[in-house]
């Protein structure tokens, strides 16, 4: 096999690979936030609950989830599962916004206290406050933990591989068993440098924009 | 009439009561300073007119419209609380101003959502909101010339001196209208050679129908620009009056000895 076709029959995993990566975020973005909401809650109970969640799903491998959501509604309740690519996107959605949801939490906790007040006495609303003051604050100082978390969800989608998902690390595997050429497997490398490469320029134009201000 | 009338307000904080009975009464176009050592419950006593803390205890009325008495027990809801807050400006000692919106943005930001919600209510159209937007934008560009930062209101507040954004704070509380504004030790975060500016803004506001409460330590500045003022120790008034008889006569042992330390303070730094 030579240098092309491997490069085309990779580029099929690397698209797999992108859409994992893709559908994550769409997902784990929005319900990162929720679960911010939860475990900040005021009702003892729920915020207690909302920890809980977010220890058990930091605290068990990734690996361990992908496994658990595709194998585990057959293995408990009987009934078929979801599919491969499905399970997967479930898994990592849960497990990153876990992620995300710690790193909301700081971010707003970071925000002073006397900008909620000023918006009080000018007579907002809590929800005026949070979405026209404080978010737009937070999102600034998130980038820099985002990033890194992002950028370590592109190298978690090679994880998909344990319920063969055909994604990028899974489509090179095939390649070496098939063909018994070990390259390819370190040719993958380039792929995720690449991919990492241009989230952090990404970040950092990002980062960039947003020091119109200070503070 | 007074304008407020604030009557045995308490407050107690993890056990230790920061304020036990506070009553006053201000009129109309008055200029109250209090002024007092540090945790004596001076910034307490601002903070539960702006609804910020609730007290315990007691009631306040601005205009006799009843902002907070403790004696009724039916819950008021947040719209509610949003409308009483608004007889009341605060400008903070660390002004917060918003750090991502430029000058003109930081005082129009909640003039634009009061009118908004004001205009759906009345189901008022596009046009009218526009038109109130650039009503709000012609009275934020007079009230900008008048804290004299016209030039700078384009600029963030990152890009502007200590005292400056302080006038940025001040200019944002008075775009809302409120009946009484508060100072709380407004130039308390300022290099010294920053006060002046900002204390001439604020003696600038001066009018017959500016009724103001400035929590300070500028004592010059109190004697000066106050018509009334309150001395608290220990969580109650310990001395009331005018300029002349607060500083001249003190009654109190606490307020002769406050003042004595005070003149030290700025001989002191004098010689």
């Amino acid at each position: 096999m030579g240098f092309v076709e491997v490069t085309l029959q990779l580029l099929k995993g690397f698209n797999v690979t992108i859409l994992l990566f893709a559908i994550t975020l769409i997902g784990a973005l929005p319900l990162g936030l929720l679960i911010t909401f939860g475990s900040m809650s005021k009702v003892k109970i729920i915020s207690k609950l909302v920890k809980g969640f977010v220890w058990i799903i930091r605290g068990t491998p990734l690996m361990l989830q992908v496994i658990l959501v595709f194998y585990g509604p057959g293995l408990i309740f009987g009934i078929g599962g979801v599919g491969r690519f499905t399970a997967v996107v479930i898994a990592f959605i849960i497990n990153y916004a876990a992620y995300f949801s710690e790193i909301y939490r700081g971010g707003i906790e970071s925000i002073a206290q006397g900008q909620y007040e000023a918006g009080q006495v000018l007579g907002m609303t809590k929800t005026q406050i949070f979405f026209k003051v404080v978010l737009f604050q937070v999102f600034k100082r998130i980038i820099p933990p985002m990033g890194n978390e992002i950028i370590t969800l592109v190298k978690d989608t090679s994880l998909a591989r344990v319920i063969a998902v055909n994604e990028l690390l899974n489509e090179a595997q095939d390649i070496v068993g098939q063909h018994a050429i070990i390259w390819p497997i370190f040719y993958i490398g380039a792929f995720y440098l690449l991919f990492t490469g241009l989230l952090t320029i990404l970040f950092g134009q990002i980062e960039k924009k947003m020091n119109y201000y200070a503070g | 009439m007074s304008v407020l009338e604030v009557s045995n307000i308490h407050k107690t904080f993890d056990k230790e009561e920061v304020l036990k009975g506070i009553s006053f009464t201000l009129e109309k176009g008055e200029v109250l300073a209090i002024i007092g050592s540090s945790g004596g419950g001076k910034t307490t006593l601002l903070r539960c007119l702006n609804h910020l803390i609730i007290p315990d205890k007691g009631r306040i009325t601005v205009n006799d419209d009843v902002i907070f008495d403790s004696e009724r027990t039916d819950k008021i809801s947040e719209a509610e609380l949003r409308k009483k807050r608004l007889h009341f400006g605060l400008v903070f000692q660390q002004f917060n101003l918003f750090p991502q919106y430029n000058v003109m943005k930081n005082l129009t930001l909640a003039a634009y959502l009061l009118e908004d919600e004001r205009i759906k209510k009345e189901k008022g159209s596009k046009e009218d909101r526009k038109a109130a937007h650039a009503k709000v934008d012609a009275k934020a560009e007079e009230i900008l010339k008048k804290v004299g930062l016209y030039e700078k209101k384009d600029a963030y507040p990152c890009e502007l001196s200590g005292g400056q954004q302080q006038r940025v704070a001040i200019a944002r509380a008075l775009i809302l209208n409120p009946d009484i504004l508060c100072f709380d030790e407004p130039t308390s975060a300022l290099d010294p050679e920053l006060t002046g500016e900002v204390l001439k803004v604020i003696s600038g506001l001066k009018s017959s129908d500016s009724t103001m409460i400035v929590v300070t330590h500028e004592m010059e500045f109190a004697r000066r620009v106050a018509d009334k003022i309150i001395f608290i120790a220990d969580g109650i008034i310990e001395e009331e009056g005018t300029p002349e008889e607060v500083f001249e006569h003190p009654k109190s042992e606490k307020m002769k000895n406050f003042f004595s330390k005070s003149v030290e303070v700025i001989s002191g730094g004098e010689s």
